[in-house]
């Protein structure tokens, strides 16, 4: 089955969702940050949805539970990029994604994570 | 079987022509339509109408074969709409057509009183319909434009400025409602993206009153702009509106609000890294004489 | 009001919810819809289709192009054969879930469309009729 690729960038992991997701695929993809995150002891995630149109409260639940997962992990996580109009539908939903933490686009979500739980050192490898 | 599909085409030329003679003064308004536009306008009509008598189906201007008939009516109401005309203008164009069918209806018929009624009376039931069709038309292009303009004005009056690198901000002016919180919000939204401004400062100084429902707009777009990953800050507080939220319990929730936009400024600036600074020295001295070198 | 265009789509998968969407946003970019519009009825729909095929256990979708004497709009009707609804005003209330995990899905669509109407009964299955006017 397909499933979204997560890409390791040092201490962080990326993911980026373009496609239209069905709930497996996005079960799926919990399931599998949630394992990247444990073995690769991330400190974040960065989960960019610019490209995304569509976020119902499944999409909405999802990204919600894998902020609050990754934290029990104790890493972070900032999604990336939502587009207004999308914004402006979940606001209207009844969704707040209060416990999810998000940033404008990839730089300046990556900006955040390093603010958050950038370890210089170990990042330089000392 | 009705005699007037027949007659409606043989004579179309000659009614059109009569028709056009009729039409004078009040009706005619040369002062806002031109010749050649009436004379265009009155022959796609007469085509139309002569295509729908046709089909045998005289006075059922609904059906299909009156298709094209209402969407010529439609583009008549439509451009005299803009034009200036009123309703009862445009719909005494079309209800003008009447004498011109009546005359043909009573030269033909003339042998035939009872035919000639009952033409008469399909022509009369005919036309009324078309007249009615060119009313609505009307109204609705009425209605559409003062809608855009509507909308226009709302937006006109929600502009978002650029304060700094990534600072702006949304001076409101007026009552929040819900239509203008749409605009406020998607304006705003919008901007965010394009200048990538992590904060926004909304000043509601121009606000008027600020309860419950104010309030619930407010909020919405606040917390759609953080969805995105920027940061609003309230400012423009005036005392009696402090006073108005806490009696009425709305919770802002962790917004922050700044009596004074000059101060939702300075924060804006630390939460994005910069800083306005004073310059001293040279630079700062003031001089009131012209200094002779 | 008027019909003029109209399509049946089955809800008996997940991948069918990912499909009633696309279908839905198709129709809403056709009609000229403004991009938030669009993206309300198709998250709408996407919400819809999910309860009907999550709770109702499986239904199907109408799609709809609709005018009335002053304005063109999409109808979307989902319907399923499922347990039904009991108590349809605590399901529209926010964050309500019934185990089948409606949380905000019929409420939040409620406010997501122009009119919104429902009617369901315990064992006699779900329909739900809404509205998005251009």
């Amino acid at each position: 089955m397909e499933r979204i690729p997560i890409l390791r960038m040092g201490q962080f992991l990326l993911v980026t969702i373009q496609v239209d997701m069905h709930d497996r695929l996005a079960l799926q993809l919990q399931d599998d940050l949630t394992q990247k995150i444990s073995e690769c002891s991330s400190r974040g995630v960065l989960i960019d949805i610019s490209t995304l149109e569509i976020v119902d409260s499944f999409i909405g639940r999802m990204l919600a539970n894998i902020a609050a997962m990754a934290r029990v992990l104790d890493a972070e996580t900032v999604v990336v990029g939502m587009q207004p109009a999308v914004a402006i539908t979940l606001v209207e939903l009844g969704m707040s994604l209060s416990g999810v933490r998000t940033a404008l686009n990839v730089e300046m979500g990556m900006e955040l994570l390093y603010e958050l739980r950038g370890d210089f050192h170990a990042e330089m490898g000392e | 079987m009705s005699k007037l599909p027949e007659i409606i085409s043989r004579h179309q030329d000659a009614i059109r022509a009569d028709w056009l003679k009729q039409m004078s003064g009040a009706v005619r308004r040369s002062d806002l339509i031109s010749n050649e536009e009436v004379d265009s306008q009155s022959r796609e009509l007469m085509t139309a109408i002569a295509t729908g008598a046709k089909s045998g189906e005289v006075t059922n201007v609904d059906g299909p074969a009156w298709s094209s008939a209402r969407e010529t009516l439609g583009a008549i109401s439509a451009s005299r709409a803009k034009q200036g005309f009123t309703t009862g203008e445009t719909a005494t164009f079309v209800l003008s057509l009447k004498q011109p069918l009546f005359s043909i209806i009573r030269k033909e018929l003339a042998a035939s009183p009872d035919a000639m009624f009952d033409e008469i009376w399909k022509t009369t039931l005919l036309v009324d319909k078309l007249a009615l069709v060119t009313a609505d038309a009307f109204q609705n292009t009425r209605e559409k434009f003062i809608a855009r303009q509507q909308e226009e004005l709302m937006e006109l009056s929600t502009p978002v400025v650029k304060l700094w690198e990534g600072i702006l901000a949304l001076p409101i002016i007026g009552t929040l409602d819900s239509a203008r919180t749409q605009v406020v919000m998607e304006s705003l939204l919008q901007a965010v993206v394009q200048t990538n401004s992590r904060v926004a400062i909304i000043d509601i100084t121009g606000v008027p009153t600020v309860d419950t429902l104010v309030a619930q707009h407010l909020l919405k777009t606040i917390t759609a702009a953080r969805l995105m990953g920027a940061d609003c800050i309230i400012s423009g507080v005036r005392p009696q509106i402090a006073q108005t939220i806490v009696h009425l319990g709305i919770d802002l929730a962790g917004v922050i609000t700044k009596a004074k936009l000059a101060d939702a400024f300075a924060l804006a600036l630390q939460r994005t890294n910069q800083a306005v600074v004073k310059l001293s020295g040279e630079n700062g001295k003031k001089t009131f004489f012209k200094k002779e070198e | 009001m008027n019909s003029l265009k109209q399509e049946k789509l089955p809800i008996l998968t997940s991948s069918d919810v990912v499909l009633a969407r696309q279908k839905v946003r198709q129709w809403a970019t056709e009609m000229k819809f403004t991009l938030v519009d669009q993206t309300k009825l198709v998250t709408a729909a996407s919400e819809l289709a999910r309860n009907a095929l999550e709770h109702g256990k499986g239904g199907h979708m109408v799609i709809e192009q609709v005018e009335n004497s002053i304005k063109n709009g999409l109808k979307l009707v989902f319907e399923d054969q499922g347990p039904g609804i009991a108590d349809i005003e605590t399901a529209l209330r926010d964050g309500f879930t019934s185990g089948g995990g409606m949380g905000l899905g019929l409420g939040g669509s409620k406010r997501l469309v122009n009119d919104f109407h429902i009617e369901s009964e315990p064992g006699k299955g779900t329909r739900v009729t809404v509205v998005r006017w251009k």
